[in-house]
């Protein structure tokens, strides 16, 4: 069988594709960008990083269950064919990205809260599963063979455009919002959920509007397909090592490698360097944008030089430079690297502002912030809370101001007195004219600090070359391997085949970077040494990307299979 | 190379079950470790990875047989050899 398609239809072809696997890329990557707010929204409030670790836990659940979507849509995609197997998962993952956006937090419904987010995440990841298999084998399909890698990047290109997308969306509305308003309870973090059922409704209109892969059309009108491809996918030897072999030899050190460069680094440079909310995104925005392009670059490449290099050597720059890359990261954001501006002038000190813990208060959270400016231009803020706690309850909700004396922090003999503004409690109107005096009974040990960086511009643009290096790797092993598990698997079970070891390699070894990577570096916590090494969540995907290279460089053949019609 | 192919084989096969051995101490002595507040969290976490990783690690056990046995020696050059 021979492919005559015009250029116009493969551009319609890769459009349409690629449209709908960015929005499922943006509704699966922004559950990821929320977490911290997520976590604060369905978990109680006390859990601090255990509430973080669920959260990622959930949010790598999405990723488990990719290899179960793999299967389930996979197998219909061979049996009733591309086009209908991956509209369908566009609807669910769609509906449950907007269901997420519905369900109210812990504070008013309990545990029912996280329980029904894990369960939407969960279509959410079997969703996904079933889609990007399909726009992958739509695509190839419909693809020359001699320019397979080059079509099947740009389906590649939509996992990374999909992030930004995700990126912007989230950086618009809080910019726009305001940090308050945006992670309340239904405030605006919920939009980007919302969102997504319109760019779905989109792309089920575009979807509609194509035709089914030649390939299996062909294969339906000979009687040829599969009746049982997960049977022949992974019953018979012969296609089962070769499952085996794509996901030990290629995908799950391509998995990993795409994970840190995507979202370690982000999470990294956002919690460890604490560089600010917004400006640790922008930096992000640009280094994806100045990689994309080299999807598309290697998947050209793929085609002229074999797919098996480029992907082996992504993963080796990723082993050698990740740590040296992080290290980078932590001094360039560390203030002991940097010269203080002396005069007061450029050291901000806020006005001390108390909260309450109720109309009726027996606790004071007092909040002052402190910006340090530096020479190089960096400004680094820290918002302390220190909790007091009173001696006798406060019962006049309309109290203005506090007032209350405590020691001196240089000379213990002597006492400050110390007035406080409070912020109204939701419901209340303060009187900024009334004054309560109480006395203190303690105040806690350990204050907490949150530190929030803006870095100067040379600091700012060394981060965004460095994630842009990462991203690069990224592009390497991800722009080819399309093409490569395409070409691996006959067409009456490639559906089911290829996706398999794709999103085991992806959703499981890569999706558990964040969460892993994080767990590790918990484990290196000590009394000695409170934060642990910030370093060591980089050995799992380090460890996990060498022994994919060693098996890939040994086992795989760099030879391009020009016929994939059989 | 088909032979190195095969002797590593065998470190996969001897691979597989150490990985799995390894997360089963680590996860015994970080649920035992863990303070009560933070116990079911811990133990959440611990059971999704052996779970995930389990049967990963068989598919590892089972790619290391294969290569042992030479299966990977000339890897099939159209769908016909995978039938």
């Amino acid at each position: 069988m021979s492919l005559d398609i015009k250029p116009s239809k493969i551009s319609l072809v890769i459009g349409a594709s690629s449209v709908g696997t960015l929005i499922e890329w943006y509704d699966f990557y922004i559950f990821g960008m929320l977490a911290t707010i997520i976590s604060k929204q369905f978990f109680p409030s006390d859990a601090g990083t255990s509430a973080l670790l669920s959260t990622l836990a959930i949010f790598a659940a999405g990723f488990i269950v990719r290899p179960f979507g793999a299967l389930v849509f996979g197998r219909l995609g061979d049996i009733i064919g591309r086009k209908y197997t991956f509209l369908l998962t566009l609807v669910l993952m769609g509906g449950s990205t907007f269901a997420i956006g519905l369900v109210p937090g812990f504070a008013t419904i309990g545990w029912a809260a996280p329980i029904l987010v894990l369960i939407l995440r969960l279509v959410q990841g079997l969703a996904l599963g079933g889609e990007y298999g399909g726009a992958a084998t739509y695509v190839a399909e419909h693809a020359p063979a001699n320019r397979r890698g080059f079509w099947t990047s740009w389906i590649q290109t939509t996992a990374t455009l999909g992030l930004f997308l995700a990126l912007g969306v989230i950086i618009l509305i809080r910019s726009n919002q305001g940090v308050e308003a945006f992670s309340a309870e239904w405030g605006g973090w919920r939009y980007p959920f919302w969102m997504s059922i319109v760019l779905v409704g989109v792309s089920i209109v575009i979807r509609m509007k194509m035709s089914e892969s030649p390939m299996f059309t062909k294969l339906k009108s000979e009687g040829k397909t599969s009746t049982n491809p997960l049977k022949e996918s992974f019953g018979h030897k012969a296609n089962f090592k070769m499952v085996l072999l794509a996901l030990f030899g290629a995908v799950m050190g391509q998995g990993v490698i795409w994970y840190t460069g995507q979202f370690y680094a982000q999470s990294f440079i956002e919690t460890v360097c604490k560089v600010e909310f917004i400006q640790s995104r922008n930096l992000m925005l640009w280094a994806i944008l100045f990689a994309t392009p080299f999807f598309v670059v290697f998947g050209y490449l793929s085609d002229r030089i074999g797919r098996k290099w480029i992907m082996m050597f992504g993963m080796l720059a990723g082993i050698l430079t990740y740590r040296p890359i992080y290290q980078y990261f932590l001094d360039a954001t560390n203030a002991k690297n940097r010269t203080e501006k002396i005069d007061l002038a450029h050291t901000v000190v806020s006005e001390k502002i108390a909260s309450v813990d109720s109309k009726m208060y027996t606790k004071l959270y007092v909040v002052q912030k402190f910006d340090t400016a530096y020479t190089d231009g960096a400004i680094f803020s820290y918002t302390k809370t220190d909790t007091i706690h009173l001696t006798d309850i406060v019962d006049d909700a309309s109290v203005g101001s506090i007032q209350y004396t405590q020691a001196n922090r240089v000379d213990a003999t002597k006492l400050d007195t110390i007035k406080v503004k409070l912020k109204p409690v939701k419901g209340t109107v303060l009187d900024a004219t009334k004054t309560a005096k109480v006395t203190i009974a303690s105040i806690s040990q350990k204050p907490n600090v949150l530190v929030e960086k803006i870095l100067d511009k040379a600091t700012y643009w060394n981060l965004i070359w460095l994630v842009f290096l990462q991203i690069l790797y990224v592009t390497m092993v991800y722009g080819p391997i399309a093409a490569f598990l395409v070409e691996l698997f006959p067409t009456k079970i490639r559906y089911t085949s290829m996706s398999l070891p794709y999103h085991i390699g992806n959703g499981v070894f890569g999706g558990l970077v964040p969460f892993l990577g994080t767990l590790i570096v918990e484990f290196t916590k000590t009394a000695d040494n409170p934060a642990g090494d910030p370093l060591a969540g980089l050995w799992y995907p380090i460890g996990v990307a060498s022994i994919c290279l060693f098996i890939g460089v040994i086992y795989l053949t760099n030879k391009v299979d020009k016929e994939v019609m059989d | 190379m088909n032979t190195i192919k095969k002797i590593l084989g065998l470190v996969w096969i001897f691979l597989a079950p150490a990985i799995i051995w390894f997360l089963a101490s680590q996860a015994i002595q970080k649920i035992t470790a863990a303070t009560s507040l933070t116990k079911s969290n811990v133990t959440l976490q611990w059971v999704i990875i052996l779970t995930i990783f389990t049967p990963i690690c068989v598919g590892f056990f089972i790619f290391g047989y294969y290569a042992f046995k030479g299966e990977y020696a000339h890897l099939p050059a159209s769908s016909k050899d995978l039938e």
